[in-house]
């Protein structure tokens, strides 16, 4: 069983002029179990981790990550983007069963 | 006799443990990673030759606790779409794994710069290589002393 994909929460400026360079910062609840843990009868606790974030604006591939077990729990990531009209962001947060959990955020000009 | 011995002797060793600190603290790109990191180095790399520069790699010199370290690495680039980083790979040298991460990159962010936490499960070096639109490759490393190892053994 794979562990609970928990609420995805992402920081974007509400609206932004054309031209400027802002900060997308997202964080999602998981466990990020490694598979490197063992529990107390000595059996590997096998390997839950999301493996693949990917944000999108107007449908566009902006930014992806793939991540390893050395992500911390509740991983967090932020980048960049350029503002250059508005639009809408779609994330997606993908874990190891296939299982995905989205959040949409909208950006108007300023 | 011994116990006049004994602590010059520990003295020296200490003064010799730090004068190998000291010396390690600048850390070239070039210097010798563990076997599974330059294995994963070198399936990206094929045959091309990462140059020093243009990447910097911000992680604390020193973690308290290696659950939970902030990393941020960013490129020098222009971000179009003739002169752009594909991709930055993250490597962990002394982690279980080397894989921390990739981050794929796009004209679109106006600037190459990624944030993330990472788990460190010991003192070691941390390893970024970009992959740049032309294909080049550039690299930097950067020390972080952990105390409190976070890979959960």
């Amino acid at each position: 069983m794979a562990a609970p994909i928990g609420q995805p929460r992402v920081r974007i400026p509400a609206q932004a002029r054309a031209g400027e360079v802002i900060e997308v910062r997202t964080l999602i609840s998981h466990i990020m179990e490694t598979g490197q843990r063992r529990d107390q009868a000595g059996a590997v606790i096998p390997r839950d981790i999301i493996k693949r974030f990917e944000a999108k604006f107007d449908g566009q591939l902006v930014f992806a990550m793939d991540l390893a077990p050395a992500i911390s729990a509740n991983p967090y990531i932020a980048f960049p983007f350029k503002v250059e009209k508005a639009g809408t962001f779609e994330f997606t947060w993908t874990n190891d069963a296939g299982e995905q959990r989205k959040a949409t955020n909208e950006i108007k000009l300023a | 006799m011994d116990t006049i011995a004994t602590p010059t002797r520990r003295g020296m060793l200490a003064l010799a443990a730090g004068g190998v600190a000291i010396t390690l603290l600048p850390r070239p790109a070039s210097a010798q990673l563990a076997a599974p990191t330059q294995a994963a180095i070198d399936r990206i790399r094929g045959g091309r030759t990462p140059q020093e520069g243009r990447v910097t790699l911000r992680v604390p010199p020193i973690a308290e606790n290696g659950n939970t370290v902030p990393l941020t690495v960013s490129v020098e680039s222009p971000m179009t779409t003739a002169d752009h980083v594909k991709a930055i790979h993250v490597f962990a040298d002394r982690n279980p794994t080397p894989d921390i991460a990739t981050f794929h990159m796009t004209p679109a962010m106006g600037r190459a710069s990624a944030d993330t936490r990472i788990r460190l499960g010991q003192t070691q070096d941390v390893v970024a290589l970009a992959e740049m639109s032309d294909g080049s490759l550039f690299i930097a490393r950067a020390e972080v002393k952990v105390t409190i190892g976070g890979c959960g053994g």
